[in-house]
């Protein structure tokens, strides 16, 4: 199972393992990492699971829908270029070993 | 250490008081109250992912059930307060159980609006709000063929869509003269019965339903005013909300159109809470009292609670937003456009992008968006902050918003000059 890396604003790094297919948000939620809030369900309506996606994998990621870039306009912590809302992002085996740093807040 | 805080209601504003407040670093006990014998869960998909299949009870809770204890969150699930004892500070459970509160939060949301047509014994007359009800619907889905909807609202519609699109025969019958007409304009509302008309569903407005009638416990028709009859042997019902207000009512407090509360959400009583779909607050940007029924209320209000209960006592003044999925169109709304006395469009429905722009006493209140995300995020920021816009601006396609927003924000967080 592909592995993902969450690393909380303050640098704690946890790895957790994401079954194919689902989102880098829901494999938070479930695996009760703080700092992905997750408020509307992860259908782009809000912007509290933002992400910033490690550089080494953010050209590898499907590019955002102009949804997902709209929502990432208001996110709380000010979007950098590399910034994704984790909701959008379904993890492959390619991405095994991904690497999200998460933001100080998300509201 | 005290009794800290109860929360009567396990919906999005109950679950999110509970988990803001562990975030907002509060340590005193927290208990979560809710009739519902399950963890809290995300409603909206009820109507959409979850009818369709795509997702299912583990995808829509709002977080898995060791989230509570992790947290130190004792989660009482099916269990129904009965009372408010705010003499004792206690509320009291059907089991005559009583549970101790030094702040109390009542997220006791809404119940289904019964129709005031009887249909009898009849089965298959069907709401949709709580799990169990969209377990039943997703059940009988499968095997019904011909379905009417009573009610052309949000819930009403998409519910409709998801039935459409799982192969079924389609009929919604709305009262009023045009669809979502609480909420939208009627460029809207046209746009969402052309895309409704062009699945094949059966838009029917004006209608006023007078029966509905079956034989042996089964449905068989619908029948309005005038005597048109629509056969069917499912009806969903989609005809609005009533807020829990009793057990705040039982207990002296203010009641309105909701539990009334003011920019803390503060009940007449400092110490109990009232938010979410119960809640009558007042909202500055529909210029007086409103009641609103969203995630995006539900949550900010719980998150707003959180923040006065940990110990910085905060006024309420999010930005209301909601949004509605039907078929492959998703509907955005900032603001409330309720009142406005002007109307300009960016974008055209024939292109299926569309923004309408509603302004009162020439200031932008609301925004509705149609595959047009940067209008209505841009909008939210513009309507927040109270951006100068004028209608002529908003209608011109090459005045750019993003850049209007900033350059308001960037004026603004500049020191003033002496």
């Amino acid at each position: 199972m592909p592995k993902v890396i969450y690393v909380s604003a303050k640098g704690h790094a946890r790895e957790v393992e994401v079954p194919v297919g689902s989102t880098v948000m829901a494999a938070a939620l479930k695996n009760g990492i703080d700092g992905i809030i997750a408020e509307c369900g992860g259908v782009c309506m809000c912007s509290t699971c933002h992400v910033f996606v490690d550089e080494n994998f953010f050209n590898r990621l499907p590019p955002a829908q102009d949804t997902e870039e709209a929502v990432l306009e208001i996110a709380a912590e000010e979007r950098q270029p590399t910034s994704r809302l984790s909701c959008q992002i379904k993890v492959t085996d390619d991405l095994d070993g991904l690497i999200v740093r998460l933001p100080q807040r998300q509201r | 250490m005290g009794p800290g805080t109860v929360i009567v209601g396990t919906g999005q504003a109950g679950f999110q008081t509970a988990a803001s407040l562990r975030s907002e670093g509060y340590e005193e006990p927290i208990t979560l109250i809710g009739e519902e014998p399950h963890i809290p869960y995300q409603r909206p998909p009820l109507s959409k992912g979850f009818p369709l299949g795509q997702q299912d009870f583990e995808s829509i809770q709002l977080r898995p059930g060791r989230f509570y204890q992790d947290h130190h969150i004792d989660l009482l699930a099916g269990k129904r307060v009965t009372a408010i004892d705010r003499h004792e500070r206690q509320v009291r459970l059907e089991s005559g159980a009583r549970i101790p509160y030094e702040r109390l939060v009542l997220a006791v949301g809404a119940r289904n609006r019964k129709l005031a047509v009887d249909s009898g014994d009849l089965d298959d007359v069907l709401y949709l709000r709580s799990l169990e009800e969209a377990m039943a619907v997703k059940e009988r889905l499968q095997s019904a063929q011909d379905i009417v909807v009573i009610g052309g609202g949000f819930i009403g519609l998409e519910i409709a869509a998801v039935a459409c699109t799982l192969g079924k025969s389609v009929t919604v019958l709305e009262a009023l003269p045009r669809l979502m007409s609480r909420a939208v304009a009627p460029i809207i509302s046209d746009f969402f019965r052309e895309l409704h008309a062009s699945r094949g569903v059966k838009i029917i407005c004006d209608a006023s339903v007078s029966e509905i009638s079956g034989s042996r416990s089964k449905v068989q028709k619908v029948v309005l005013r005038g005597g048109t009859a629509f056969p069917a042997d499912l009806v969903m019902v989609g005809v609005g909300i009533v807020p829990n207000v009793e057990l705040a009512q039982e207990a002296g407090l203010s009641v309105a159109n909701g539990i009334a509360v003011n920019e803390y959400l503060e009940t007449d009583d400092e110490d109990i809470f009232a938010i979410g779909d119960c809640a009558e607050h007042p909202c500055v940007f529909a210029g007086g009292r409103v009641r609103l029924e969203s995630v995006q209320n539900a949550a900010d209000q719980a998150q707003r609670v959180a923040t006065t209960i940990a110990g910085r006592r905060s006024c309420y003044c999010a930005l209301p937003w909601f949004w509605t999925d039907q078929f492959d169109i998703k509907l955005q709304m900032a603001g409330i456009s309720q009142g406005h006395e002007r109307i300009v469009t960016r974008g055209d429905a024939e292109s299926r992008k569309l923004s309408v722009f509603y302004f009162k006493q020439d200031r932008l209140v609301a925004i509705d968006s149609i595959n047009r995300p940067l209008d209505h995020m841009i909008g939210r920021k513009l309507i927040a902050g109270g951006v100068p816009l004028t209608p002529e601006q908003a209608a011109d396609e090459t005045v750019d918003l993003r850049k209007l927003e900033h350059a308001v924000a960037q004026q603004r967080s500049e020191p003033a000059s002496h």
